[in-house]
Parts: structure tokens; C-alpha cells; sequence
């Protein structure tokens, strides 16, 4: 028992179809090492192997979606999860995903038909996937007597593919799946083949680990904090190892510190290596939250708000460049849009193809813009730490898959953040000789933004324009801001993708701001969908200055009003990222000032403003 | 290298982490059996020097095993754990009993509907469940994270696929997941997991002399006086062990020599019958797995 409970484990996945034997194929392995209970091996015999894998047939027939089925068996040398991905469709969604987390491909190739379009898929996906080891099965050799050259024809056509690819350890078994021929046992019928058999290459199967052994990685999951007295950083070791003292960076921040202690429920450990799940303390108060994560001094991960990737496509949906994602890695979560699409591959002849867009199934290599930036690797270094999945925000879905390629270079934002104190030190902006004060003083009033948030056609743009009018009958100096007119000048060179819209809010609120330092009364009317968004605008004013008017109207009355035809062409598809229709809408949670439209006119709502105004302690005092 | 148990340590406590961190309010379902040992001895794990920060939930039909409900007690004080025991009272006044009605509906009114009352009550968002995918073929394909729609079911058609260690936990309010840390360990790995640490748990799976009913072919133990004897049948003491525990009407016992952790695993190895083959409610046939999970079933 003490020698089976200190085995390691191999995660494999199988590639090919039931065509080619690999029902029987998986059903051998599980039958002849083992790995079946005797209430399933009962009904099964050399000619209905594929059985044993062919639980999940009732529920494929109710259009259940199974991705991957996985296999648990083990050998007297070694644990294994096979990861089974059944069926033709979806079929490079599958792979990929069953791919993520195997350590070694087994590619099945039918010895009559030898080397496939499929079997070019899915060496291209295995090697994508970062897998470099592959056992290549020539299964039904039975049916050509075992003739060694028919094996040897298709090992030399297979070598051609695989030096396309990256696979640096390949080998080949000659097989009968059927009848067990080299599988568990050497079989009799192939006295040319001094090679191994199939089980006995994945029990001896080394998985190189060291492409990043000396990359210590370490994706803060959760703070641990039970009493003051500690404060921990649980996670799993992405990659590399660290021993109690060594010196570690925090990521992004750059903080420098030391381990004082890797606790676990066992006590503390002396060191730990990667896949270990350990809670590290640290020997300064730092700080350090979820998403950060500690690398080692000397090698740094790469980190960037711009990066390039290449991408599988798992949603029906397609990705343009209209749309805006969240990106998850490590424990890392941001907004990611999709700058420039190079080109799809074709996982059949390699080649690359120029695109629009990704359709499901289809892999892309693509540059992306990120809200902030991303600690990572390159996939190829790092598999744990190189990979991200993209999550839609309206509807929560895993829509693709990406492995990161490189870092791009670094938008100006960023290096401002990274260095804000730099770049604020080459500004020298001239003192003003007039105060902000003293142009209100002079207007007889107090400067303010009113920002009217809402969804399109809720009535913003009139509401605004009747308190404009209520404001100047009242001899106050006012500024009507409004979507389309900032849209046709100065942000006429963004789109409506929502890293653009952003800047849109931004570049409106350092007018307002301007407009605010003048003296006036700055009346905005913007959808601005984002509560993050809003929230800087108000950060940019002095106190108080800031008045949020959350203009209610709902999405059905929005609709039916529909002045200017937008939601109808939003619902045909023909406008992307339309807030509510396929764009979320984050409605304030503490509106100044809250108009439920269809409770009241536009003159009433702006009079409501008005006497807010009236009653604001800054109007008062005149 | 690590061990293939430390791999799955590993992974089961990332699982438990990458919840906390994500989820507003989870929760444990703990069934007192050795998978719910073992959830529960990771999340111990994954949160020390901590305690484990969220409550544990017990779905009692009324029928489980008198001894597992001293154990599960017996854990929650030794641990310091906050127990939260549900049981469908509506269910108990009508005395739904597994002797008096079908196994189907009695499952689905003490079990199924029971759970979601308890899950809705509370409003918890996330809910980890010691199922693992080698319970029987038609688990091999299941997610880690389960999504449950607003009304707890769910929707085969809209699971989504799991790449490396990245989970995806974003969901819309009133819905909420299911958890499985051990998706990936099968009955042996439990077992000698079990025995590695030395986690307790119930007797019951250990061999003992023990009242038995046969009925059909199946060993029933006669827990309390509850179970009325069919005409010809009587208790007789035999030596037998549960491999799996639940509402004990339901529940095969198997003949056995095993009283050390040892021997279960040895029997294990040789005997070889998978353990849902002594699980009485999955042989009803009319209720496939299937259409008990899309009614919230674990």
C-alpha cells in the first residue's frame, strides 16, 4: 500500500476518433491494467472494449455538451487521468481544453489511412498547448499482417508533420488496439519492433519541468488572516521553488521582501516547489493582495497592458474588434479588448489566414489592450503563468482560450502610472493669476458638473437642455455638454468599443473640469454605462462639485421610444456594444439626485435639479 | 516530485481557495461519509492556520445511521465548525419514509427538494460537494464548477469548459455553483488519502457484528425500531461494513473481513465492484443521474 500511495501521476489525452480504435484503444488500457471494477469488465470481451468508454452515448443522444470525459487508472508504476475528448464537433474547443492540463498526447493513427487531416489538427493543437511529449499509436496494424513497412511509411510521413511543430519528444508503437498487441503486453506478432509497449512509455514518460525551474511564480490566491498576528499569501506554486529567507519581488508593485515562513496545516516547511498549494509570510509589511504575485529577484516576470496572444475561439459568438472581455490569469482578473486580429490558422496545412474575426473553433493569433497591467509569462516558458481564459460580461460565458506569445510595447498610460511622480515632475503647469474662486465670484455663482447618467434615449440630452434654459432664465452661466456633439469634435476619433468609451468619459470630464475652473455650471448628459468611470469623473472635481443625476427611464420604455432608431438596429445586430442591449449598464447605487422619468415631465425633472441646485449650501450663502 | 496524492491535495485546495476568494457566501456539504471526510480535512487544509471560514450544511432525511449523526456532531465540536443541520419539516410531518413509498419520490422530497430549501434559505452562492468523477461513467465528463440557474437547476447545455487551474466564477445574482474539489480522485486515492493522514471516520465502515435484515439481495441493518420486518425475514447478526453511508434503509451493507484501513484498501484492490453497485437509490432505474442533477440532486 505504501509503495501505490507514492506514485506520481500522468495526465494524458487521447486523440483521434472512434473510427480510428479509440474507444477500443481507452478500453484496453483501463481493461488489461486494471483499472475497471468487475461490474463494468463483466460484459466486456476483446470485440466491445469501446464500451467501457461509451457511458456518456444516452446523454450525447439528449444533447448534453460533454467536452471531455476523463478516465482515472493506474498501473502498479504510475497513476493516470486520460483525458477523453469525444466527437468530431467542437472538436478543436475539446482539444484544447483537454489539452490545458495533460502533460503527454497520445495520437492515435489508423494504419489504414495512415497520416489524416485530423492527425495534422491535432498534433498542431497538442503542440500549441505547449505538450511536448507524444506517443504516436498505429492502431489495426493487424489488418496488414503487421507489416513493419506499412509502419515505417507512416512513422516517416508522421516525422514530416511533427518537424513543423514543436515536439521534441515523439515516439512510436505499433498497435492493435482490438486485440491488445502492444499495449500492456509486447506482442508476439512484431518481432521488428524493439521499442516499448504503449503503457510501459506512459509509466517511463519524464515530464521536463525545467524549462522554469529556476523561475520561482507565485499567483497570490487569497489572504489568509485569522488574527493580527498573521498575515499569510495562500496559493499554489506556479513554477520553480523557494526555501525559507529567500528574497522575493511583489508584482506589479515591485516591492522587495523576504520569506520569513511557508506555513501549511502540517506545520512549516523548510521549502516547496511548484504544485505545491503553501501559505507564505513575509519578513516586511508589504502589501500584497490577491492578483499580486511574488516572483523571484532575479528573474522577473514580464509585465505589460499590452500584450500579444495566440487565441482559441470557444463561443458561438464571434470576437471582433468591437468587443471588450475580462481576462483571467493566475489570479489575476481585467478588462481586455482586442486590438488587432493577425491572422487564423488553419490547423489542417498550418497556414495563416487574414481575419475580422474569430469564429468558434477557429485558434488566432491577436494583440490586446488591457485596462491595466498583467503580470505574466510567455506560455512557452510558463504554462501555468502564459495562459488566460476570456470571459464575456454580459452573459458570464468561457468564450476563448490564450497563450500568451510576448509583451507589446506599453501604452502611454502606463508609463505614466508606473512613474507618476517622473511624469508629473517634467510638467510645470504656469500658476494661474486668476483663482477658480475668483472667476465664480465674479459668474455670482458656484461651479459645478451636473452629469446626467442613463440608458440611450432616456431622456438625458432634454432634461439637460430644459435646465440649461431654467439656468439662464435664472442669470446663471451654464454649458450644455452632450454625447454627440463631444463625439463629432474632439473624440471624434474614438469608437464605441468600451476601452474607447472610456476614454470618451474621460477626455468629456477634463472639459468639465476646465469648464468648472472658468466659473461655469457644466451640464453633461452622457450614458457613461460605467460606475468606475463615473466615479472619476468625480475624483477630477473639487469636493462636492460633482452632482450625479441618474436619469431612470427602463430599458423596455428606452426602447419603445427609440427616437433615433438605434435599439431597433441594435436588436438586428447591426450596432455592437449597444448599452443594454449587448453592453452592460452599471446604474449608480448613490445617485445625488434620482429621476424616475416615467413618473414626471422634463420640465419637472429639471426643475428638481434646479431647486437641488437652489439648496446646495454653495447657491445658499449668495 | 510530488506524490499523486500531493497533486491532488493541491488541486483540491486551490479549488477551495479560488472560491473563497471569488464567492460571497459558500458553504460545505457534508454527508458524514469518507469523501465528506475528506473535503472536509482539505479545507482544513487550505485555509490553516485559519479556521475553515464557512459553515457546514448537513442534509438529515431523519434515516441516516444513528452513529453518523454522533460523529458529524463529534466533528463540529472537535473542529469548531459552524454545523447547520436541514431538514424538509414539511416532509417530516407527512412521515416520508423509504419503507413507505418509492425510492424515487422519497429521495426527491428528503434529499432534492430538501437541499435547495436549505441552499435558498441561506442564500449561499457557492456549494462544494465531495462528488468525484469516477463514481460512475456518466460523472466522467463533469466541470469542478457546476452552474445552477436561478431555481438551482442545472443546464446541461450551458456548462462551461474548464482550462488549466483557470476557473471561471463569475454568475449572475439568485445564481449560484456547485463545487467538486475531488473531481479528480477516485474510491482508492480516497482511501489511501484516508489512510495517510489519518482522518476519522464513522465506524461503521469498518467490519463489526451488526444487526442485518436480508432483503432481496441486498443486507440491510436494522438501526432502530423503525424498520418493521417482512413477513419471513429476521435479524441475524452478521459481520459486515458500509463502503458507502446513507439513509440506512437505502444503504447495502457487504460482508467483509476489513477492520483496519489496510484491509479496506486490500479488499478494495481485490474485490473490485464499483461502490454505487451497493447504493440502493441508484438503481432505480426511472431516476437516471442525469435528471436528478438538472432537479438539484447533487
Amino acid at each position: 500500500m505504501a509503495e501505490h500511495a507514492t506514485q506520481d501521476l500522468l495526465r494524458f489525452i487521447t486523440c483521434g476518433s472512434v473510427d480510428d480504435g479509440k474507444s477500443t484503444l481507452i478500453g484496453r488500457l483501463l481493461h488489461d491494467a486494471d483499472g475497471l471494477f468487475d461490474d463494468v469488465r463483466k460484459d466486456i470481451n476483446a470485440t466491445n472494449l469501446a464500451h467501457i468508454t461509451d457511458g456518456l452515448q444516452a446523454e450525447r443522444e439528449q444533447g448534453i455538451t460533454i467536452d471531455v470525459a476523463y478516465r482515472y487508472f493506474a498501473s502498479s508504476k504510475r497513476k493516470f487521468i486520460i483525458a477523453d475528448v469525444p466527437g468530431h464537433e467542437q472538436y478543436t474547443r475539446n482539444m484544447a481544453t483537454g489539452a490545458s492540463t495533460s502533460d503527454l498526447a497520445v495520437i492515435l493513427i489508423d494504419a489504414q489511412h495512415g497520416v489524416q487531416a485530423q492527425t495534422r489538427r491535432h498534433s498542431f493543437i497538442v503542440s500549441l498547448l505547449g505538450i511536448r511529449n507524444v506517443i504516436v499509436a498505429i492502431n489495426k496494424l493487424d489488418l496488414f499482417g503487421f507489416d513493419q513497412a506499412r509502419y515505417k511509411a507512416i512513422q516517416q510521413d508522421y516525422l514530416q508533420v511533427a518537424a513543423q511543430l514543436e515536439i521534441p519528444d515523439i515516439h512510436f508503437v505499433p498497435v492493435s488496439a482490438l486485440h491488445g498487441d502492444n499495449i500492456v503486453n509486447k506482442s508476439p506478432n512484431t518481432p521488428w519492433f524493439r521499442g516499448r509497449t504503449l503503457l510501459d512509455y506512459l509509466e517511463r514518460a519524464h515530464i521536463d519541468r525545467s524549462r522554469n525551474d529556476k523561475d520561482f511564480r507565485f499567483p497570490v490566491q487569497w489572504v489568509n488572516r485569522p488574527h493580527a498576528d498573521f498575515r499569510g499569501y495562500a496559493g499554489t506554486i506556479a513554477s520553480g521553488r523557494i526555501r525559507k529567507g529567500d528574497a522575493i519581488r511583489v508584482m506589479p508593485s515591485g516591492v522587495i521582501s523576504s520569506i520569513d515562513s511557508i506555513t501549511t496545516f502540517d506545520g512549516e516547511l523548510p521549502q516547496a516547489e511548484a504544485g505545491q498549494a503553501v501559505t507564505l509570510t513575509l519578513n516586511d509589511k508589504v502589501d500584497v493582495s490577491r492578483g499580486d504575485m511574488l516572483v523571484n529577484t532575479s528573474s522577473l516576470a514580464q509585465m505589460s497592458d499590452r500584450l500579444r496572444a495566440r487565441i482559441v475561439w470557444l463561443s458561438p459568438t464571434p470576437m471582433n474588434r468591437d468587443s471588450d472581455y475580462l481576462l483571467k490569469s493566475t489570479s489575476q482578473e481585467l478588462r481586455a479588448w482586442p486590438e488587432k486580429i493577425h491572422h487564423r490558422i488553419d490547423v489542417h496545412t498550418f497556414a495563416e489566414q487574414a481575419t475580422d474575426e474569430l469564429q468558434l473553433n477557429e485558434i488566432g493569433l491577436v494583440d490586446f489592450g488591457l485596462h491595466q497591467p498583467l503580470v505574466f509569462d510567455r506560455y512557452k516558458k510558463n504554462r501555468r503563468t502564459g495562459a488566460f481564459i476570456l470571459i464575456d460580461r454580459m452573459t458570464n460565458a468561457t468564450v476563448g482560450a490564450g497563450l500568451i506569445e510576448q509583451p507589446l510595447a506599453t501604452s502611454p498610460a502606463l508609463a505614466q502610472r508606473q512613474a507618476p511622480e517622473q511624469a508629473a515632475n517634467n510638467l510645470h503647469p504656469q500658476p494661474p493669476r486668476i483663482s477658480a474662486a475668483k472667476r465664480a465670484e465674479q459668474k455670482q455663482q458656484q461651479p459645478a458638473v451636473i452629469w446626467f447618467t442613463g440608458l440611450s434615449g432616456s431622456g438625458k440630452s432634454s432634461i439637460a437642455s430644459a435646465l440649461d434654459e431654467l439656468l439662464t432664465a435664472h442669470n446663471k452661466h451654464s454649458y450644455l455638454l452632450d454625447g454627440d456633439t463631444m463625439r463629432q469634435g474632439l473624440n471624434r476619433d474614438l469608437s464605441f468599443r468600451e476601452s474607447d468609451r472610456r476614454e470618451n468619459i474621460r477626455r468629456i470630464g477634463e472639459v468639465a473640469k476646465l469648464f468648472s475652473d472658468a466659473g461655469l455650471i457644466t451640464l453633461a448628459a452622457f450614458i457613461s454605462p460605467f460606475r468606475e468611470d463615473r466615479q472619476l469623473v468625480r475624483e477630477l472635481l473639487p469636493e462636492g462639485q460633482f452632482i450625479e443625476v441618474f436619469v431612470d427611464t427602463p430599458l423596455e420604455v428606452c426602447e419603445q421610444r427609440d427616437v433615433k432608431g438605434l435599439y431597433a438596429k441594435a436588436r438586428k445586430g447591426e450596432i455592437r456594444q449597444f448599452t443594454g442591449i449587448s453592453s452592460p449598464y452599471e446604474a449608480p447605487e448613490k445617485p445625488d439626485i434620482h429621476i424616475r422619468t416615467e413618473e414626471m415631465s422634463v420640465e419637472d425633472a429639471a426643475r428638481v435639479v434646479f431647486e437641488y441646485l437652489l439648496n446646495q449650501v454653495p447657491f445658499k450663502k449668495q | 516530485m510530488l506524490t499523486h496524492l500531493q497533486r491532488l491535495e493541491a488541486e483540491a485546495i486551490h479549488i477551495f481557495r479560488e472560491v473563497m476568494a471569488e464567492f460571497q457566501k459558500p458553504v460545505l456539504l457534508y454527508s458524514v461519509g469518507k469523501d465528506s471526510s475528506v473535503l472536509l480535512h482539505l479545507a482544513r487544509k487550505a485555509f490553516a492556520p485559519g479556521p475553515v471560514p464557512f459553515p457546514l450544511l448537513h442534509i438529515d432525511t431523519g434515516w441516516k445511521f444513528r452513529e453518523m449523526i454522533a460523529f458529524r456532531d463529534r466533528m463540529a465540536a472537535e473542529h469548531q465548525l459552524q454545523l447547520i443541520v436541514h431538514t424538509n419539516e414539511t416532509g417530516r410531518q407527512n412521515k416520508v419514509s423509504p419503507f413507505s413509498m418509492d425510492q424515487a419520490t422519497y429521495t426527491d422530497i428528503m434529499k432534492t427538494q430538501a437541499l435547495r430549501q436549505a441552499l435558498s434559505q441561506h442564500q449561499f452562492d457557492a456549494a462544494f460537494g465531495g462528488a468525484r468523477r469516477d463514481e460512475e461513467m456518466s460523472r466522467a465528463k463533469e466541470r469542478i464548477y457546476s452552474f445552477r440557474d436561478k431555481n438551482q437547476r442545472w443546464d446541461p447545455r450551458n456548462q462551461r469548459p474548464e482550462l488549466w487551474n483557470l476557473y471561471n466564477g463569475h454568475i449572475h445574482k439568485g445564481e449560484s455553483i456547485r463545487v467538486f474539489p475531488l473531481s479528480n480522485w477516485t474510491e482508492l486515492d480516497i482511501w489511501q488519502y484516508i489512510a495517510q493522514e489519518q482522518i476519522a471516520i464513522p465506524e461503521l465502515y469498518f467490519v463489526k457484528p451488526r444487526p442485518i435484515v436480508k432483503r432481496g439481495q441486498t443486507l440491510i441493518m436494522q438501526d432502530d425500531d423503525r424498520m418493521v420486518l417482512e413477513e419471513g425475514e429476521k435479524v441475524t447478526e452478521m459481520k459486515v461494513r458500509f463502503r458507502t453511508l446513507g439513509c440506512y434503509p437505502l444503504t447495502g451493507a457487504i460482508e467483509s473481513d476489513a477492520d483496519s484501513l489496510d484491509k479496506i484498501i486490500e479488499e478494495l484492490k481485490a474485490t473490485r465492484r464499483s461502490e454505487r453497485s451497493d447504493r440502493l437509490i441508484d438503481k432505480d432505474a426511472q431516476a437516471s443521474m442525469e435528471k436528478k442533477k438538472t432537479e438539484g440532486y447533487f
